[in-house]
């Protein structure tokens, strides 16, 4: 049995203007020891849908799902209090500012061994051994001191490694991360990637991966899910999807690296991923799409079978000859 | 920590000078004569203007009329009341302990109900409670104090005697008042009955005197909270599976109590305003009552130096607030 499995996650918020569907009909699925990366441009709903699980949503938003199963429970039918037992320990989350992420009222270690009380239900000594243990297995330099700090006296990646300690304090099955180095230098960012990877490794935890970068992807994960306009548009094992990108965004997304740039200048998608105002009849990647026809602005594709790596298109591209048969 | 305190200190400098200044003029500045002023419609012998003239130094050069003013300042020497020939510095000290008392008890009202109120506000964003608890700040905040007062007395002194009109403690009881704080020396009295009757006294002018920093601190509160529940940090403690009274009480209630703090500090100069008028129609025995005497004596002496010491009463709060922020928010300590 899967880890975590999601089934036709919708995200709706009421705003001002009306409803305004974030995440439309998206399946996630990641087994125990799995690395799974997200990928999509800015508002494409990855940060969205994994809120959803932990259930960090405002009370502006409206979730629905067939399926919402977290190591056979269903997340769609605990109570508040059943679920703060669930989020933070087996369920983890480290988001994409890590400065801002953590309390500046109060110390690293203060925040960290919170979480230890509260869930492990750990005395002070103990606390403390495990806070340090942590700092050790995230690389921080002189955890006893460092405990002590305050987040504005840590540097970015410092604050990251912080983040990264007090979200696997519990032993947690499942690790999110959004987007865990976009606010980071270059170099810092592949050693965080090397700490996370590491850390999966060595403790077997799961590990979904959400960024926007097909670099980070191509080193770190297993299988890829992009999502684009709050649709899953396809999904492959790494390998599969980097030789044969089926979905048009995603094989625009692959020729926007730099290392696969066929010419001097650096191709980029045109365009921009629609928002509420400007949602597109049909296919919605179709206004942005090289190969977009009639039936595209028209007809909304469905989710395409296993073999054209589930996208959510058309004409899926790379189809092998036996699939195309 | 030690540097950020002196700094605080050099800047409690410069404006205690100034309030020095400002206290000084006041005399000087009044229209007319101050001495055939103060003397009012009794009027004045020749030979005792002289002696008056002399005794304020009035017949020095102004600039050295200061600096022997400030001399006496700083040796703690403010003058004599006219009325009492008690130094001002002795009245001061005698009554302002029942001042202290009311105005510790109308904060200590005004922030539990405040801080919780405006907390329980925010969490509840829009509901009933908020809407309820804004109107009557708003409420609160613009109603005149004095019809305040006269509202409660009517009601739970006159309709229902509850409480007593005036006063810090029934008649009937009498003792040595060793520290002025009423609660302390009827507590150390051991005469039953005594503390009783000292908090009924208290109520009604704590409620008058704090229900303008109770509307401040629940909107202040309030808006703070509103701010720092949409930061990240709440969310990463939400993630971390803490309970709702936890993340509001604790990570968000530590970060909302900086501005929560500047604006009880402010009020401190709004309290001791606010005294002036409760004090008076509760007559209540304190420097607010106090000072109000003195002007309607002309005991102008007693004026001076209770504006002196009021304004760096006022000022010794701002700098404790000072301080107490860079305890509460390590990060305002560095710059
Ligand atoms: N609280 C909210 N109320 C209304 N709309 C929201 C809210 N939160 C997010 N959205 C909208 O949902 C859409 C998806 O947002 P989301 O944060 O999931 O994008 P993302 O894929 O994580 O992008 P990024 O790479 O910028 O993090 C965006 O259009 C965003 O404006
Ligand atoms: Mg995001």
């Amino acid at each position: 049995m899967a880890l975590l499995e999601i089934r036709n996650l919708s995200v709706d918020f009421a705003t001002s203007s009306g409803q305004f569907r974030a995440v439309d009909s998206v399946d996630v699925t990641v087994d125990k020891g799995d690395i799974l990366a997200i990928v999509g441009e800015s508002g494409s709903g990855k940060s969205v849908s994994m809120l959803a699980m932990m259930g960090l949503l405002p009370w502006t938003a409206t979730v629905t799902a067939d399926a919402m199963l977290f190591d056979g429970q269903d997340l769609r039918a605990l109570s508040p209090r059943q679920r703060r037992r669930i989020i933070g320990k087996d369920m983890a989350m480290i988001f994409q500012e890590p400065i801002s992420s953590l309390n500046p009222c109060f110390t690293v270690g203060f925040q960290i061994k919170e979480a230890l009380r509260i869930h492990l239900g750990l005395d002070s000594r103990a606390r403390h051994r495990r806070a340090v243990e942590l700092f050790e297995m995230v690389g921080i330099p002189a955890p006893e001191e460092r405990l002590k700090a305050y987040p504005h006296q840590l540097s970015g990646g410092m604050n990251q490694r912080v983040m990264i300690a007090m979200a696997i304090a519990c032993n947690p099955k499942l690790l999110i991360a959004d987007e865990p180095t976009t606010a980071l230098d270059v170099t810092i960012q592949a050693q965080i990637l090397d700490l996370l990877t590491g850390l999966q490794r060595d403790t077997g935890m799961a590990l979904i991966l959400i960024t926007h970068d097909m670099g980070v992807v191509a080193e770190t994960a297993r299988r890829v899910q992009v999502q684009y306009a709050g649709q899953k548009v396809e999904e492959q094992p790494v390998i599969d999807l980097f030789e044969r990108p089926h979905h048009p965004y995603t094989a625009a997304l692959l020729a926007a690296l730099p290392e696969r740039a066929t010419s001097k200048h650096l191709p980029t998608i045109p365009g921009v991923v629609p928002g509420q105002f400007d949602r597109p009849q049909g296919c919605l990647f179709s206004p942005r799409c090289q190969f977009a026809d009639e039936r595209c602005r028209t007809v909304a594709p469905l989710p395409q079978g296993p073999q054209a790596g589930l996208a959510r298109c058309h004409y899926p591209l790379n189809l092998s000859a036996e699939a195309e048969a | 920590m030690l540097r950020y305190l002196l700094s605080r200190l050099m800047t409690f400098l410069p404006t205690f000078f100034g309030v020095t200044l400002i206290s000084f003029s006041f005399i000087r500045l009044l229209p007319g004569d101050p001495i055939v002023v103060m003397a009012g419609e009794r009027g004045v012998s020749p030979e005792r203007y002289q002696e008056l003239v002399r005794q304020f130094g009035f017949d020095q050069p102004i600039w050295k009329q200061y600096l022997d003013y400030l001399g006496g300042v700083i040796q703690g020497d403010l003058g004599q009341s006219f009325v009492t020939k008690k130094p001002v510095w002795d009245e001061f000290f005698a009554l302002f302990p029942a001042t202290l008392e009311l105005s510790i008890c109308a904060m200590v009202f005004a922030v539990l109900l405040g801080l919780p109120a405006g907390v329980i506000a925010a969490v509840n964003r829009g509901k009933l409670f908020d809407r309820a608890l804004m109107s009557s700040a708003l409420v609160g905040y613009s109603m005149p104090i004095f019809w305040w007062a006269l509202l409660l007395i009517i009601v739970f002194s006159g309709w229902l005697g509850w409480t007593p009109v005036s006063g810090r403690i029934s008649l009937m009881y009498y003792f040595e008042n060793p520290t002025g704080f009423m609660l302390w020396d009827a507590l150390m009295s051991g005469q039953k009955g005594a503390l009783g009757s000292a908090i009924q006294h208290l109520i009604l002018p704590t409620i008058v005197l704090g229900t303008i920093p109770l509307a401040v601190i629940a909107r202040q509160t309030r808006s703070a909270m509103l701010e720092v529940l949409s930061e990240d940090y709440i969310r990463t403690a939400r993630a971390k599976g803490l309970s709702p009274l936890r993340i509001n009480g604790l990570h968000a209630l530590r970060n909302a109590l900086i501005p929560v703090i500047t604006v009880i500090g402010l009020m401190v100069g709004t309290l001791l305003a606010g005294a002036i008028l409760t004090e008076t129609i509760f007559s209540w025995p304190g420097i607010g009552k106090w000072m109000v005497d003195s002007i309607f004596r002309r005991d102008y002496p007693v004026v001076q130096g209770g504006l002196l010491l009021i304004a760096v009463m006022v000022m010794i709060v701002n700098l404790t607030v000072d301080v107490l922020y860079g305890l509460i928010n390590p990060k305002i300590r560095k710059r």
